[in-house]
């Protein structure tokens, strides 16, 4: 019914950098271009006509690290037409380099955005991980973009045959963010011309999002928009369970996870059979994983039969151990008496809770670590005949699944037309860019210190002025943003190892079979 | 009924001299069940080419509305299988008809003619929904469960039988493996101790996930590697969600491209044949006695919804303003007060709180320009630029003033139920599905029902997950005296069991009767296109 893209609410801001750096005597080598040392914009360049040979895997890595060359090979009048004259592309070519940000500018500054854009966003690796093939796809053309400009216009359907005309379009219109849709059946730009029943979203990755905003009866360090590095706690323990079902159960490998930029994180699911999934069964997983149900005013939130399900009793295991530092030290939750009734309604016995209560009375403040540890310790009194231990216990691992189990948004993961962000974009507020989250190292991810786009461009700044003109290194290596970059790389790369095995399979020895 | 004219109730003519080469022997049907993979190939009337759908269509407009009112699946069964079947779509078991004797051959025959009766109306059907994508979905939908009633409902051998001819290939554990995994196996069955010996002996087999994604659903089934790991006695979930799978592949394989046929048919006669589904539709349109009747079958298979255009009449013609919406809120089921008392409390809500309220306000009969105003008042923390930037496009939105323009009906129970379940901040969707019991019966305080009887019996709704049956169990509490008054005027014909479905039918029906004369004999209901009854087959 509703705009799955009706804008976020509740805005506040938290932590946006204060004052921006020095970029007044920026003196930037026009040469240097974002991500792809072969990928200068030039619309001149020839429509090559041969059709390629298709990539044998094995040429997969060495396509690759050429760059933008194999684009080009695709592009014709058509597109050319699409995109405005030469003059438009001339205007953009002759900014590239020519970075000068005014002091005083804010991380949503247009021309930060914009300089951020050329300089720094890894187009590259974004087209191979959509594309999963080296050649331009339907993977990739059929694919919907969706554009949120700086004047807050939402534009929708926008799709694109290259990387190099992605490019050009978001550094034409600048937008403050983009959105990643599904494949089409067709291109989405022609969906008005087509009958409904040819254009239909084929595939897409499954996507998960986690936000802190569904903590907040539960979080007390921060609230709304705010985060500190207690409570991104939740975000690290949720995607420990989060990996362990996606890869352990449902048997996926290809999973992303993305920091979005002020209070959560997303996860890109790009398994070939995770993306073809209908909405049925990406249902099916949100039921599996989904544990915390109901709105602010239900009870209890979690309810579950015994035995445990294998899922949640690992779950439970991860969440143990982190129960009394993340929740009972840190957070304290129920140091309040009138916050410890939360306890006392998910405990099973009401002569127990009396006695907790008349206890907790008597020491006003008691920290949440004791008030747990109250909690057999007074059941050991026998101070209630008709108390039942073993539900004790199930009530005990209720409470910890109930403040630690991962809460989804899942309505974000149901559909398989739902847009989510694209990984790498800057978030308006924060000025953070959205960094893959590295999930061999979960506890070394430091939200705020995720890099800004105006430490970035200073990073810049800072290197070209240390190091000699000739030297040539892309931007993003002179910045903070390498080893996400990196780390982004190497995650692409190996889905398209994997991809071009599928690929084989599926197409024999029919060398020539792939659709363009 | 769709009339014919007689002259088009010849019996199809012989059509094999123009389908040289192809077999059109009579199919048999050795099961009660089906799958309906092979397309009907011989002839039947254009009689029977309706009545049959028509048929096929009531138990499945009946099987919806069924779901629509929350009913189990053991009254579904009920329904559906024990009453409306019998009549409409019986299906005797091969074991009610032996073998042998000229009775029994008789009885073979007639249990014959009842399968390919099931066969031809599932195809004429298919061939009536398979245009458009909703209807798609409410057809694959009310299939799959007429589907699983049948096979519940069926001789455990002679399901086991037609199981046996699908010919899936169903990878069993073997015995070491069974005992290596012993303790997760049951675990992810749930299990009990005491029923984990049966199930354990009774055997296992592993199938990629996606085959059984309703045990994994419901998380009733042990996942490893990308594999679930089922039992035996779950069997039925897989042998459905495989009827769905192949039924949902079929539809679309008839939204194929019209392809261009030859035309061999100019013999005018009626062949239900292979050409059915995916070359079928272009060959119809070209006849002109079958698309009528598939138009009507379509349309025959409408939801009930709430229609706005009636709502005029609601307050006899008195035109709604911002102002009077808190004196209204007394005849507001629970639900739309709850939205209301958060708005006055927070002077805010949230974007699907907006959503739910907006519309039925909308439904209520408030015009866009006092909506606007009533919303602008309501957020009184922000300032008007604010408003016109965040909200305005929202509140315009739900009346159809921009983007798609789409007309947007208020929201059903059956949507606020299902659609978007409220997170931890929210107040949106069915209280009585959201909010905690001693919450609610707080809320139920605020409505004027205290009486323990009554809060015991929504209670026990609740726990039945019948959310629509505990707010019409309030609607009449809260409504009794009037209910009764009625009654004895003979005024109402609703009857005395009130069954809401609609927030905006609540409303309608709570003022009129609280303001007894004020409101025309208001259909605002349009009544369930099933309902039990051919009528809804007549308009056009
Ligand atoms: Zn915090």
């Amino acid at each position: 019914m509703s705009d799955p893209n009706s804008p976020k609410e509740d805005i506040a801001l938290p932590d946006a950098p204060a004052t921006p750096q020095e970029f007044q005597d920026a003196d930037f080598d026009s040469a240097s271009d974002s991500d792809s040392p072969a990928g200068k914009i030039d619309v001149k360049t020839e429509p090559q006509t041969d059709p390629p040979e298709p990539a044998s895997p094995a040429k997969i890595e060495i396509k690759k690290e050429e760059g933008g060359d194999l684009d080009n090979i695709f592009k014709d009048e058509e597109e050319e037409d699409f995109f405005g004259d030469d003059d438009d592309a001339d205007f953009l070519a002759s900014e590239v380099g020519a970075v000068s940000i005014a002091p005083g500018s804010g991380p949503s500054d247009p021309q930060v955005i914009l300089t951020f854009y050329q300089r720094l966003f890894p187009f590259r690796p974004l087209f191979q991980w959509l594309n999963h093939s080296p050649i331009p796809c339907h993977d990739f053309g059929h694919r919907e973009f969706a554009f949120t400009l700086q004047n807050s216009a939402y534009l929708r359907y926008q799709s694109f045959p290259t990387m190099e005309l992605l490019r050009k379009e978001i550094l034409r219109l600048n937008p403050s963010r983009f959105e990643i849709g599904p494949i089409y059946s067709a291109n989405p730009r022609d969906r008005k011309t087509l009958h409904k029943s040819a254009f239909h979203p084929l595939s897409k990755e499954l996507v998960f999002d986690i936000d802190l905003t569904d903590y907040d009866e539960i979080r007390t360090c921060c609230d709304k928009a705010n985060i500190c590095n207690l409570c991104w706690n939740f975000i690290t323990v949720a995607i420990k369970v989060m990996n362990a079902a996606l890869r352990d159960d449902l048997g996926f490998k290809h999973v992303l996870w993305v920091y979005s930029g002020r209070r959560g994180a997303h996860a890109w699911i790009c398994d070939k059979r995770a993306r073809s999934l209908d909405d049925a069964k990406r249902r099916a997983i949100v039921n599996y994983l989904g544990l915390v149900k109901g709105g602010g005013q239900a009870g209890k939130k979690v309810n579950i039969w015994r035995p445990l399900h294998p899922h949640i009793s690992r779950s439970l295991n991860l969440l143990k151990d982190r129960f009394e530092n993340d929740i009972l030290r840190e957070q304290d939750p129920w140091r309040d008496n009138e916050r410890a009734e939360k306890l006392l309604q998910l405990l099973p016995d009401k002569t127990l809770n009396d006695a907790l209560r008349k206890k907790w009375d008597n020491h006003p403040s008691r920290p949440s670590l004791n008030k747990w540890a109250d909690v057999y310790d007074v059941a050991k009194t026998g101070v209630s005949e008709g108390l039942n231990p073993a539900r004790l216990k199930e009530s005990r691992e209720e409470v910890v699944l109930e403040y630690m189990y991962p809460r989804l948004d899942a309505e974000v993961s149901k559909h398989l037309n739902h847009l989510l962000k694209s990984p790498f974009c800057v978030h308006p507020q924060t000025g953070r860019v959205c960094v893959p989250i590295d999930e061999r190292d979960l506890g070394a991810f430091d939200p705020m210190a995720a890099p800004t786009v105006l430490g970035l461009l200073g990073e810049i700044d800072a290197w070209d002025k240390a190091h000699k003109r000739e030297e040539k290194v892309d931007d993003y290596e002179k910045t903070s943003l390498k080893p996400y970059v990196d780390y982004f790389k190497t995650f692409v790369n190996g889905l398209l190892r994997d991809e071009a095995g599928v690929k084989r399979e599926r197409e024999g020895n029919s060398g020539n079979s792939m659709e363009f | 009924m769709y009339r014919q004219e007689p002259a088009k109730r010849v019996r199809a003519i012989d059509s094999k001299k123009h389908w040289a080469g192809v077999d059109f022997k009579q199919l048999f049907y050795p099961h009660r069940l089906n799958f309906y993979n092979t397309p009907p190939t011989t002839e039947i009337t254009l009689d029977e080419f309706e009545q049959w759908a028509i048929d096929r269509l009531r138990i499945l407009g009946e099987i919806e509305s069924c779901l629509y009112r929350n009913m189990t699946a053991a009254e579904l069964q009920d329904v559906i299988i024990k009453k409306l079947q019998k009549d409409l779509l019986p299906l005797g078991a091969n074991s009610a008809a032996g073998g042998g004797s000229k009775f029994q051959d008789s009885k073979i025959a007639k249990q014959q003619d009842e399968r390919r009766k099931d066969h031809y109306s599932h195809y004429t059907l298919r061939l009536a929904f398979a245009r458009s994508e909703d209807l798609r979905k409410r057809f694959l939908a009310t299939e799959t469960i007429l589907f699983k009633l049948r096979y519940n409902s069926d001789d455990t051998q002679e399901r086991q039988a037609f199981i046996e001819s699908l010919g899936f290939d169903w990878e069993f554990l073997s015995v070491e493996e069974k005992v290596a995994m012993r303790e997760d196996l049951l675990a992810g069955t749930g299990t009990k101790s005491n029923e984990a010996d049966a199930v354990f002996e009774a055997g296992f087999f592993r199938v990629d996930w996606e085959k059984v994604y309703d045990l994994v659903d419901q998380r009733k089934v042990l996942l490893r590697g990308g594999k679930a790991y089922v039992p035996e006695s779950q069997q039925s979930s897989l042998v459905i969600a495989e009827f769905t799978a192949r039924l949902e592949k079929a539809l679309e394989a008839c939204l194929l491209p019209p392809q261009v046929f030859s035309s061999r048919r100019r013999n005018r006669s009626l062949t239900i044949s292979t050409q059915l589904t995916a070359r079928a539709l272009p060959r119809l349109d070209e006849d002109d006695r079958l698309i009528p009747i598939l138009n009507h079958l379509s349309r025959g298979f409408i939801a009930p919804e709430y229609n706005t255009s009636m709502t005029a009449t609601t307050l006899n013609g008195a035109s709604l303003t911002a102002a009077v919406i808190d004196d209204l809120v007394q005849y507001f089921p629970m639900c739309m007060r709850q939205l209301h008392t958060t708005l006055r409390r927070e002077k805010h809500l949230l974007h699907n709180g907006r959503l739910q309220y907006n519309l039925f306000l909308k439904g209520i009969g408030l015009s866009v320009d006092e909506a606007l105003i009533f919303w602008r008042k309501s957020f009184s923390r922000i300032d008007d630029d604010e408003f016109q930037k965040k909200y305005r496009y929202n509140v315009r939105h739900g009346y159809g003033l921009e983007g798609t323009r789409r007309n947007y009906k208020p929201m059903s129970c059956q949507q606020i139920l299902t659609d978007r379940r409220p997170a931890a901040n929210q107040v949106h969707g069915c209280p009585y599905r959201e909010v905690a019991i001693d919450n609610l019966v707080v809320g139920l305080g605020t409505m004027g029902v205290s009486d323990r009887d009554v809060i015991r019996h929504v209670r026990e709704d609740i726990e039945a997950k019948k959310y629509h049956v505990a707010c019409s169990r309030v609607f009449e509490h809260t409504h009794a005296k009037e209910l009764k008054r009625e009654k004895e005027a003979g005024g109402w014909s609703g009857g005395l069991t009130e069954n809401i479905i609609h927030p905006n039918e609540y409303f309608t029906r709570s003022f009129g009767l609280k303001n007894p004369g004020s409101v025309e004999a208001t259909n605002a209901i349009a009544p369930p296109a099933s309902g039990g009854s051919g009528q809804s087959m007549e308009m056009d």
